[in-house]
């Protein structure tokens, strides 16, 4: 394209687009990531002022070292009892997510999402949260149910969208709403849920409230504008709010450069807005929950908000429908230098002379037997396409507390054409 | 009072009925609103019930929710309908869809409020009506008033109702009436009926549509400014109209509409919005399929045209007297 103007003669202006490090077939080398030992982190205390926390926001929060010591100032010392439930919470989740891939796969449900090599950033965090602390998380966060004891079958019963789904068959699978353990419905527009964890924690602080907030998105969704409205009000009003960033390296198939990561940390983001950030490895249950419960209490104490940037590793694909094979090199999840965050936990246990193999193998198979007869109970109320579904006249409540007229004529003729047709009409 | 004060008189009326009542947005709070709405809400209730916002209509929006989700009466505040995209997503996928897809475990129990419409020179981004885009939204409700004592009741039932709710205010008549003649000196509410508004608390439900003019040659349905520039035209020329103010367009009063079609056997429907699947054309469906054979005539419509809202060419554009007059005439021809 020729151009005749002023200056033309300049070089040409190139246009960066980012590309991740390993396609598929690419030999895998992690060696320039920075892993800084664990323990080096200096844990400041909770009311420290937001703008002390660049180095924390660009450095990683390690606890567990390579000799599966706890080491440091973010050592936050549970007992053996506490770190053996963690570890149990985690390989649920883990063995959740294996029955129901494989029940997607059968075809009982249409969809799934796993949270494997995560497990730590949503069960450590549950653990160093209050019970009713108000979660409004993303649809990876699964363990943050498992975490608090809440029923598998009821889990199942969701993803089914079976007769005893509470959510009547309305929501995807894994699209969870579970009020009663203070966790939020899930929706599927990525992000919203940020601003609407922030307005939580202001209610909460308006009235008085001890409770505090928690979200969690991935750093995909961090470049959504919900992500800098909720930093924004977070930061003018101090709510007593955790935002978490999820950095699993991969939104679907785009890596984290796509969201910025090349040129920044996701906890830098905080920085700007004023935010005590942190930037911790979320393959360390033991820094989830130690940068958790250190966020809670500056929440608690009416210092404001945190973002905790959980460095992790999406290890298998986005979803059911995903195949990671397509545009990343399948060495990536073993190559990963953080670790599997089970293992991490169980070796750490061991190290400790609390925990060993033959435990570790007996319990993965009572877990196993655990959620296979959660899900014996739960496809005795269906599974997907299976005709236990819902009335279907279910469809129309809910829109408004109140059916309006036009919704109530539309049910009646749905009714009238499943009837012309032959079809069982529910109630 | 005047139809600002009417709505300030509502938030004050349930703020102090109902601890749960917060109002939140763009310079509401010290400062008591760009158009005054909020004026004293601040200074009564204190800075956690009214408060100013960072400029982020998602941000107003998405935190409203929250703090909906936690228990309270969220009434926020977008400064003008023509910005209330940013927060459509929140809107459309969140408020809307809340109670729907937690089966009713959450809830989203907030009034937006918003001044919507033109025929103030506002130009492009003053002037919107965007009701038929939430209209068009399962889930959410749509109040628009036409004067005071409307403003005042509908605005009290829509912060009591428990379903999230538009609340658009024609800025056009936030000070008196106009019926569409931009040279006539402005007529302030003191010489209209529902400038009479009680100080305390009274409701009028959503849904209810309101026979402004009693009639047996047409049915008009309008809403908002429209109310009094259609009252205008059918003054002037004596025809026997029957002018509906719809009042609610979700949830919409149709057997109100329908018995006065099947009456006048005709039926036109005057809105500011671009036409184009704006909300008159669910009207003239819905009025179509229940009473067409009541119908002697085609249904019309008036409204703005399927353009930006113009800066300099307003009077061209805003469905003023002489259209909707030349409807009139054409609807009575058959």
């Amino acid at each position: 394209m020729p151009v005749d103007r002023p200056n033309a003669n300049l070089r040409p202006l190139s246009l960066h687009v980012p590309e991740p490090k390993f396609r598929p077939g690419d030999t895998v080398d992690f060696s320039d990531l920075a892993v800084p030992p664990a323990g080096a982190a200096p844990r400041p205390a909770s009311d420290a002022a937001p703008d002390s926390f660049r180095d924390l926001a660009y450095g990683l929060v390690r606890v567990l070292g390579e000799d599966n010591r706890a080491v440091g100032a973010w050592d936050p010392k549970l007992s053996p009892d506490r770190l053996r439930a963690m570890l149990r919470a985690m390989a649920l989740t883990r063995a959740f997510d294996e029955r129901m891939y494989r029940a997607q796969r059968q075809g009982k449900t249409s969809f799934y999402m796993k949270s494997t090599g995560e497990e730590a950033v949503a069960v450590a965090a549950a653990f160093a949260l209050l019970p009713d602390d108000m979660c409004f998380p993303s649809y990876r966060q699964q363990g943050l149910l498992i975490a608090r004891d809440w029923s598998l079958v009821d889990m199942m019963n969701q993803i089914y969208s079976n007769r005893a789904d509470r959510l009547h068959g309305k929501q995807l699978p894994i699209m969870y709403s579970v009020r009663e353990k203070s966790f939020f419905s899930i929706s599927g527009n990525l992000a919203t849920q940020y601003p609407q964890a922030v307005g939580w924690a202001m209610a909460s602080a308006a009235r008085g409230d001890t409770r505090i907030a928690a979200t969690w998105c991935g750093e995909g969704s961090t470049a959504e504008g919900d992500f800098h409205s909720a930093c924004t009000f977070a930061s003018v009003y101090r709510a007593p709010v955790i935002l978490n960033v999820v950095n699993n390296q991969w939104a679907i198939s785009s890596f984290s450069g796509f969201a910025g990561a090349e040129a920044t940390t996701f906890a830098a983001r905080a920085v700007g807005y004023g935010i005590a950030g942190l930037r911790i490895d979320g393959n360390d249950a033991l820094a989830v929950y130690a940068a958790t419960e250190w966020a809670a209490e500056r929440a608690r104490t009416n210092q404001g908000p945190t973002l905790i940037e959980h460095f992790t590793y999406r290890a298998e694909g986005h979803s059911t429908s995903d195949d990671p094979s397509q545009y990343r090199s399948a060495h990536e999840a073993a190559e990963w230098p953080l670790g599997d965050p089970i293992k991490r936990l169980k070796d750490h246990l061991i190290a400790l002379g609390e925990w060993d193999e033959e435990r570790q193998a007996a319990m993965d198979l009572e877990l196993a037997e655990t959620v296979k007869a959660a899900a014996r109970e739960a496809e005795k109320n269906g599974v997907l396409g299976h005709g236990l579904h819902q009335p279907l006249e279910t469809m129309f409540e809910e829109v408004f507390e109140d059916m309006p007229w036009h919704l109530a004529e539309q049910r009646q003729e749905m009714l009238d054409e499943a009837k012309a047709a032959g079809l069982e009409i529910g109630r | 009072m005047n139809m600002i004060q009417a709505i300030n008189s509502a938030m004050e009326v349930m703020m102090a009925r109902d601890p749960a009542v917060v109002v939140l947005g763009e310079d509401v709070g010290y400062f008591g609103g760009v158009f005054r709405a909020t004026a004293g809400l601040q200074k009564k209730f204190g800075k956690t019930r009214v408060f100013d916002t960072p400029i982020t209509e998602c941000g107003i929006i998405g935190v409203a929710i929250g703090m909906g989700a936690y228990g309270l009466r969220p009434v926020p505040e977008i400064q003008f309908a023509d910005y209330i995209y940013p927060a459509l997503d929140q809107l459309a996928s969140e408020a809307a869809r809340l109670r729907y897809r937690s089966a009713g475990e959450f809830t989203a129990p907030i009034t937006i409020r918003s001044p919507f419409g033109g025929g103030i020179f506002g130009g492009q981004t003053h002037s919107q009506s965007p009701e038929g885009i939430f209209t068009h939204v399962s889930g959410i409700k749509t109040v628009i008033p036409s004067n005071p004592y409307d403003a005042k009741g509908l605005l009290i039932a829509a912060i009591e109702d428990n379903d999230p709710t538009l609340f658009f205010e024609p800025k056009r008549i936030y000070n008196g009436p106009f019926d569409g003649h931009y040279d006539h000196p402005v007529q302030p509410w003191a010489k209209h009926d529902g400038s009479e508004v009680p100080e305390e608390y009274y409701r009028i439900p959503l849904g209810t549509a309101k026979v402004v003019r009693a009639g047996e040659a047409v049915t008009i349905l309008a809403y908002g400014t429209m109310i009094h520039v259609v009252s205008g035209v059918v003054a002037a020329s004596g025809v026997d109209a029957e002018i509906i103010d719809l009042r609610t367009l979700i949830p919409l009063d149709i057997d109100t509409i329908t018995a006065s079609v099947e009456k006048t056997g005709r039926c036109m429907i005057v809105h500011e919005a671009t036409r184009t699947s704006g909300f008159g054309a669910e009207l003239a469906a819905q009025v179509q399929e229940r009473c067409f054979h009541s119908l002697e005539a085609p249904i019309e419509r008036v409204t703005g045209y399927d353009t930006p809202y113009p800066h300099s060419l307003e009077w061209a554009y805003f469905p003023g007297p002489v259209r909707i007059g030349e409807a009139l005439k054409k609807i009575l021809k058959d």
